[in-house]
């Protein structure tokens, strides 16, 4: 165990810090959303990531990666978090490039893998269903066998990234019924192919998904990824790797927020004094500041458990998810309420930070609904 | 000594007044001999020579064998360390050592009835005279000063200075004459603190910790190793696994499945989600402190969250045992749950000993935030 980060890693943080703060800014995350942006993100930047080895940290050497673990690749999403970057860390590092290492063949991993990494590929992961909330294994999206392949057909959601994906990794059930673990395959499918309709949406923190409806796809043998009808146990792999990574994205973001709170109670005066001075506030950010340390523990615990692949990760993924989603709310809530009316305006940052917190508590699982498997996972 | 404990009277606070079993002596002793009940303090002084790193398997491996630590208390987690880094070498000879050994159980003087948060305010006073100070006043809340054989105390030595100026940190064999001490009744029903008056009792000069006049940093020191002290106590990864389970299982529905109450469950989740998030962090806090970073930010937030949490906890018991909670005498009570509903009371004290929440939250928002006055 290690929660004292080494050298390496406090460079790689360093890094990443000047990046985003030479490359980007809030002015550019506002500028993306009012200009209606087609994709969401600078590929420029992108690139720019991938020559940095960011894209495929995870990736083994062999496959064009720099075979680093999840506590590095938090020093890269914790800045990245701070500057709230929209490029496609979660769906192609964390969702698409973790599924082709986890479940991808010999052929798979090496066509696909290496362009990733070098920021040519985009590549989602469409799981969700509009009837199934957060669980991933309820998937109503059908796959029948159909001549030498297979033929897919149903509705996803919430596909991060979705819209500019060059291919998109569809969970499908092959057997039994809606909510069963067993029975579902992972297919990877080119959204240009015939059947295939995307939807961009923007959300409410103005990042961009899809939502994509498959009307009788035709896929054949080789588009399947993993462990055909074992789909289910993939996906909570490759989920519980992309809240790891989406958990450090939360705790930079939180930490950004509450600084900038911090900041204002220090300069904004009342009554003649700062309004730091009035003990209301401080108790309330001193228990931010204490939700905001408890949440950076948990995630480095998950992360080193992530790393030295210990039986009890996906628990800690659960704990470090909880732990994030409260406290990113608390300091966006929190954020917004010590502003005063000027929080409430449009032209403040701190409502995107409030609108990031919301969406974030609900990719991958709300607190709640972690809560819940958190309790099943441990047997009680 | 693999028994779990039945109660806070299990546990050996070592000290001259108190009788304890003979099991109990000769594993301190035993201990004692190597220096493992301080097992990161010098040789020198009898403790034994461990690095940080070899302790922490000494206890890793103790608590494998579910071994419980030969000796608590006040001495060895405040005093102690303490002496060790601000005492003069004559104090450290005379002290550690007996520490180690158990011999000396230790008491804080350092609350009065007119000073508790405002601790600076306090008004015993001590008068320079010949080679001795004369002590006079009173102090409350002593923990254990009925069975204590010394205290270290704060008393006034500078009337006519600020505050915090005039404050000297010391000393005091509990069988000086003049000292008295009266027991005070708790909530839970034991007399675990007492009321401590001074009527003209000698204290040696060569008792001063510090400089005179200069004990209000020694003051402040010490409290540090008292929050992490009580921060440190709520980490215990119980050998016997989390009781809230089985509790519920016992309290609420016998299943081995799921726990039936849904609101149950999920409170017994966020307890054992923020205990794992409270030793991660103590985890930290000990690994920085050990790779020689400075105690980070991360360590002022213990004090306050592990007392907070202790507490939530045994409100959920509580919540658990649902009527059975309520017993407290005669036949039919089961003795196990007074002892949960003494714990329970107990508890309600750690967000207020060693500095109340409200206190350590505006630590956090000075020290760490830096927010203006
Ligand atoms: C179980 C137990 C064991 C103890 N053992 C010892 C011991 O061994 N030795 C010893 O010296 N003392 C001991 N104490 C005393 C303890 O340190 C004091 O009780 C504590 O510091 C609070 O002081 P007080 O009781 O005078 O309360 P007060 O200071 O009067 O506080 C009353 C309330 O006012 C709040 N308050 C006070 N000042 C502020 C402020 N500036 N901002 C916001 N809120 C404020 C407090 O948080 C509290 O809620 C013990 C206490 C307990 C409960």
């Amino acid at each position: 165990m290690s929660f004292v980060l080494s050298q390496e890693q406090r460079l790689l943080k360093q890094t990443a810090g000047d990046f985003v703060k030479s490359r980007s800014s809030l002015k550019r995350i506002r500028t993306l959303r009012d200009s209606a942006d087609a994709t969401g993100f600078s590929r420029d930047i992108w690139r720019e990531m991938a020559e940095l080895g960011w894209v495929g940290m995870l990736l083994p050497e062999d496959d064009g990666g720099s075979a680093l673990g999840y506590m590095d690749l938090m020093m890269v999403m914790e800045e990245l978090g701070r500057g709230l970057m929209p490029e496609p860390m979660l769906s192609t590092t964390l969702l698409g490039a973790n599924a082709v290492l986890l479940g991808g063949s010999e052929a798979q991993r090496r066509e696909l893998l290496p362009a990733i990494a070098r920021g040519e590929l985009l590549v989602a992961l469409a799981y969700q269903e509009p009837s199934g909330r957060f669980d991933p294994h309820t998937v109503q999206t059908t796959a029948e066998p159909s001549g030498r392949g297979w033929k897919l057909r149903g509705e996803k959601c919430l596909v991060l990234d979705g819209h500019v994906a060059d291919r998109i990794l569809v969970s499908a059930r092959t057997s039994g019924s809606i909510a069963d673990r067993h029975g579902v395959t992972l297919f990877l499918i080119d959204p240009r192919e015939h059947g295939v309709l995307v939807n961009r949406q923007m959300l409410v923190d103005s990042r961009i998904v899809a939502s994509i409806r498959l009307s009788d796809v035709a896929v054949d043998e080789s588009a399947i990824v993993g462990e055909p009808e074992n789909g289910g146990n993939l996906l909570e792999a490759i989920l519980d790797r992309a809240t790891a990574g989406l958990c450090a994205e939360m705790l930079g973001a939180m930490s950004a927020a509450f600084e900038m709170t911090l900041e204002y109670l220090k300069t904004r005066k009342q009554f003649g004094v700062a309004i730091g001075t009035f003990q209301a506030l401080k108790h309330r950010a001193a228990i931010l500041y204490t939700e905001i340390e408890l949440a950076r523990s948990a995630v480095m615990g998950m992360n080193q458990a992530l790393d030295e692949a210990r039986p009890g990760a996906s628990a800690l993924v659960s704990v470090a998810k909880v732990s994030c989603s409260d406290a990113f709310l608390l300091a966006a809530n929190e954020g917004v309420q010590m502003h005063g009316g000027i929080g409430m305006t449009d032209e403040h940052d701190i409502g995107f930070f409030l609108k990031r917190a919301r969406a974030a508590e609900m990719t991958f699982g709300d607190a709640a609904w972690h809560r819940r498997r958190y309790a099943e996972l441990e047997g009680y | 000594m693999r028994e779990p404990l039945k109660s806070e009277n299990d546990l050996c606070w070592g000290g001259k007044k108190r009788e304890y079993p003979a099991d109990v002596k000769r594993w301190l002793q035993v201990m004692a001999e190597r220096g493992w009940t301080a097992p990161t303090w010098p040789e020198c002084y009898g403790g034994g020579g461990l690095s940080k790193a070899r302790a922490k398997v000494l206890a890793e491996e103790m608590a494998r064998l579910g071994l419980r630590p030969a000796l608590f208390g006040v001495a060895l987690t405040m005093i102690g360390p303490l002496l060790l880094q601000e005492g003069s070498e004559e104090q450290k000879r005379r002290h550690i050592p007996a520490i180690v050994r158990g011999e000396r159980l230790w008491c804080q003087g350092y609350s009065e009835p007119g000073a508790g948060s405002d601790l600076a305010s306090l008004q015993t006073g001590a008068v320079a005279d010949g080679d001795d100070f004369i002590l006079n006043g009173q102090k409350i809340w002593t923990s254990l000063a009925d069975k204590a054989d010394w205290m270290f105390l704060l008393a006034r030595t500078d009337p006519q200075a600020k505050k915090g100026e005039g404050i000297t940190f010391l000393l005091m064999d509990m069988e000086s004459a003049g000292v008295t001490v009266r027991p005070i009744k708790l909530i839970a029903g034991n007399s675990h603190f007492c009321e401590t008056f001074f009527t003209d009792v000698r204290v040696p000069r060569e008792n001063v910790v510090g400089r005179i006049n200069g004990g209000w940093s020694i003051a402040k020191a010490l409290l540090g190793f008292e929050r992490s002290a009580i921060g440190g106590m709520f980490k215990k990864e119980r050998p016997e696994g989390d009781p809230l389970v089985a509790l519920a299982r016992r309290y609420i529905d016998a299943s081995e499945k799921e726990i039936g109450d849904p609101m149950v469950r999920d409170r017994i989740t966020r307890i054992r989600m923020d205990q794992k998030r409270l030793e991660f962090t103590l985890a930290r806090t000990a690994e920085n402190a050990k790779a020689g970073h400075k105690p980070g930010p991360e360590s002022s937030i213990l004090k306050y969250y592990g007392s907070e949490l202790n507490m939530r906890r045994q409100e959920l018991i509580q919540s658990i045992l649902g009527p059975h909670a309520l017993g407290w005498s005669g036949e039919g009570v089961d003795p196990r749950e007074v002892r949960m509903t003494k714990e329970w009371l107990r508890s309600r004290g750690n967000s207020i000993e060693g500095g109340t929440s409200e206190i350590q939250l505006n630590i956090i928002a000075k020290r760490v935030l830096g927010l203006p006055e």
